[in-house]
């Protein structure tokens, strides 16, 4: 085996691939990467929950296959000069050279590598930059408890030319509507996948044109989802366990509504959210056309902040934990805000708006849940 | 300025002299106190202790060493409810109470010597107090500082009060052994007794730097104060626990998962009645399990919001205990503990989506009320009720 490859390539791929590494997997095979060299090079990594692959042009001399110590590998190839890269199987040993740069690095036997699980079918397509937008409002909303598997994921339902992303915690929910391009305009199908993966696929695999959706038909024993774009692969297995039915969490009336511009209100929120504990409750006291902001209470430090902003309904009392407010109106992603209440022990839910008289975008909504207290 | 005047309170065998109280039968005799033959001495009287039975001895030990002695179970509720009243009466004096645990603490009683008169009238008066309404006795150092008061006690008990004027600190002090010296475990015993350092008068008269360069700056330099009688540590009031634990050793090693969640779960109920009788929540959950070997392993896990209620601790504690992935393995001991306090005082808390409003926090509250009424577990979980 010997080729020869750009070497800001040979990083992009790599870097692509070692995301799926373990640290510690359940099978020594899988700390490598493997390099199979065709009529071009296709990296490979896998921790058997989710597995990737790359496919990058080269120089190609002999043709063979192999299997390196992935971590090494990946840490190898950011730091090389910016020279082009040779790769040569010399027995075991693989030597890297760039330059003056030059490695030797041992390879793993290939036979104990397992078999990855084969992309399914593709089922459609969609904007990679609308995509990625979409999972960075959603997984915002997802549990981190491992405890909890199924709310660690992102619930994704398909629906002829809708896909509908939803995560939660239990204490918010953010729900999210875009369109898609399927192969078969009946498409229906649900998979629920771990939010951090999904970011993963957000930061890589979306600066490139359209990403391809794989999903295993429901039938098969294995639930896999694969994304595609240009030179890249990822297939996952999905969470097992079934995302909580959230459709009825939607208010579907309200009894108060404000539009709030979110610059300033974010400024204010962190402000007098300085004088609290990240789990210590914001109160948001709405009356006619102010809202103000108070934390703190008793002996310990206090804060208070008035805003102006468009308000109509009766007066409410509410408080939410700050950082979940702050996590929300980050990610409706626009510069005014719309909240609506129904009470203050109710969800409160955020929708984005680009005017202050415009229309609401329903897109995306950001369900709150408040916090209980006692003043 | 004036010195301080500062006492350390240690109760004499404390859960002992409290069963001894309950049960005049036992006055006496040896009385020991420890749950089951398979766990350790929690307390032993000093009847008890003339056979050489002491505190964190395995019973079986210690029924060799007395088989006529009094084993009794230990009644943890009892003591704590002692104990509260016997820190009511230290409150009564000075506000500056720092207990150390259920049977000692520190008292500043500086500010009260003008009301009350001087460190020795106090103790007395305070043993009066503690004998006349809980029926057992006490062991009271008077000192300037903490360390010297702590020692005192130590040296007076049973019964007894021993009071270390400033200037015969270091007469008091300087004969006795290295390991006296708080901070000074077996390990850093074995270092000093290695370069013939054997008593605080050895000690004092090494260089500070020497004691520096052989124990680190930190613990050499207190080291070398503490050796001449300088301790600035003040009395903290109340200062409260930092972590709620409950652990308990079984009667024979176990093995059935079934058994031990369901310990595990009495487990919970016990530490979390304890949580929010404090109005306290957790937001980190540890278990520890020991296996019939000894071995001890743990497992904590913090969560992003606190929290107080039995059923959603246990949640953590199951699936702790269930990642642990024991394959039939014998269990000795199981236990949780609780910290990583946030106040539950202003009664704020997180709504979770699609909840009923009134839920597990109103039912929490209504077995709280009725265990405050009818005793701990007059109210509990369908799989504690015993056939």
């Amino acid at each position: 085996m010997k080729f020869t490859v750009e070497r800001d390539l040979l990083i992009d791929g790599v870097n692509w691939v070692a995301r799926s590494l373990s640290t510690r997997p359940i099978q020594t095979a899988l700390l490598g990467i493997m390099i199979d060299v065709t009529n071009s090079i296709t990296l490979t990594g896998s921790d058997l929950e989710t597995s990737t692959k790359a496919t990058i042009t080269a120089d190609i001399a002999t043709k063979g296959k192999v299997l390196v110590p992935g971590r090494l590998l990946a840490e190898i190839a950011r730091a090389l000069p910016a020279k082009p890269v040779t790769f040569f199987l010399d027995g075991t040993r693989v030597l890297v050279t760039a330059g003056s740069a030059k490695f030797t690095l041992p390879t793993l036997p290939l036979d104990e590598y397992p078999n990855l699980p084969q992309l399914p079918e593709t089922s459609g397509e969609i904007p990679g930059d609308v995509f990625a937008a979409a999972i960075n409002q959603v997984a915002i909303a997802a549990g981190k408890d491992d405890s909890l598997p199924t709310l660690t994921g992102v619930h994704i339902e398909m629906n002829k030319s809708t896909i509908t992303l939803a995560a939660t915690d239990r204490y918010r929910l953010a729900v999210k509507e875009i369109n898609w391009n399927p192969k078969d305009q009946n498409t229906e199908a649900t998979t629920l996948l771990r939010a951090r993966t999904l970011i993963d696929v957000a930061k890589s695999l979306t600066g490139t044109g359209q990403i391809t959706f794989a999903l295993s038909p429901s039938a098969s024993n294995e639930k896999l989802v694969g994304f595609i774009s240009e030179e890249k692969t990822m297939t996952s297995r999905t969470l097992d366990g079934t995302f909580p039915p959230f459709r009825h969490l939607l208010p579907t009336e309200s009894t108060a509504e404000a539009t709030i511009e979110v610059g300033p209100f974010l400024d204010s929120v962190r402000r007098v959210a300085l004088v609290t504990d990240k789990t210590v409750p914001l109160r948001l006291i709405f009356s006619k056309n102010t809202l103000q902001l108070e934390a703190g209470t008793g002996e310990d430090a206090q804060a208070t902040e008035e805003l102006n902003i468009n308000y109509t309904g009766e007066d409410i009392n509410i408080a939410f934990n700050p950082t979940f407010l702050t996590d929300g109106l980050q990610a409706i992603n626009s510069p005014f805000v719309h909240i609506s209440f129904t009470g203050d022990k109710k969800p409160a839910v955020l929708t984005g708006k680009s005017e202050p008289n415009g229309v609401i975008n329903t897109t995306y909504k950001y369900l709150l849940m408040p916090m209980r207290y006692t003043s | 300025m004036s010195e301080l005047t500062i006492l350390h309170v240690d109760m004499d065998a404390f859960f002992a002299s409290v069963e001894e109280r309950d049960n005049p039968a036992l006055k006496g005799k040896a009385v020991v106190v420890g749950n089951g033959i398979r766990s350790v001495v929690s307390a032993a009287n000093y009847e008890a202790r003339k056979f050489g039975i002491h505190a964190a001895m395995p019973i079986g030990r210690a029924k060799r060493l007395a088989p006529h002695a009094i084993f009794v179970p230990p009644n943890m509720a009892r003591y704590s409810e002692v104990s509260s009243h016997i820190m009511e009466i230290f409150r009564s004096v000075t506000p500056l109470v720092e207990p150390l645990s259920l049977d000692e603490a520190f008292l500043d009683v500086t500010g009260a010597r003008r009301l009350l008169g001087s460190g020795r009238e106090i103790a007395i008066h305070i043993r009066k107090k503690i004998e006349a309404s809980e029926g057992i006795t006490c062991s009271v150092g008077i000192a300037t500082t903490k360390f010297i008061a702590k020692l005192a006690s130590g040296r007076c008990k049973p019964n007894g009060i021993l009071e270390i004027a400033p200037d015969r600190v270091i007469e008091f002090l300087h004969p006795l052994p290295v390991s006296a010296i708080w901070g000074v475990g077996p390990k850093t015993n074995e270092e000093l007794q290695k370069l013939g350092l054997r008593t605080i008068f050895d000690i004092a008269n090494t260089p500070r730097q020497t004691l520096i360069r052989i124990l680190g700056e930190a613990s050499g330099a207190s080291l070398y104060e503490l050796a001449w009688g300088r301790d600035y540590r003040e009395v903290i009031p109340n200062e409260v626990d930092k972590s709620i634990s409950a652990a308990q050793t079984f009667e024979t090693d176990i093995e059935d998962q079934e058994i031990i969640l369901r310990e595990f779960l009495r487990l919970t109920e016990k530490a979390t009645h304890r949580l929010r009788e404090r109005d306290l929540s957790a937001r980190t959950i540890s278990i520890k399990v020991r296996f019939a070997d000894f071995k001890t392993i743990s497992r904590s896990k913090t969560l992003p919001l606190p929290i107080s209620a039995a059923h959603e601790v246990f949640d953590v504690v199951k699936a702790l205990f269930l990642s642990l992935k024991l394959d039939r393995a014998r269990l000795r001991l199981v236990g949780i503990s609780l910290d990583g306090f946030e106040d539950g005082v202003d009664g704020s808390e997180q709504l979770i989506l699609g909840e009923r409003e009134k839920g597990w926090r109103q039912a929490t509250a209504a077995i709280d009320r009725a265990s405050a009424r009818f005793g701990q577990g007059s109210v509990r979980p369908a799989r504690l009720i015993e056939e």
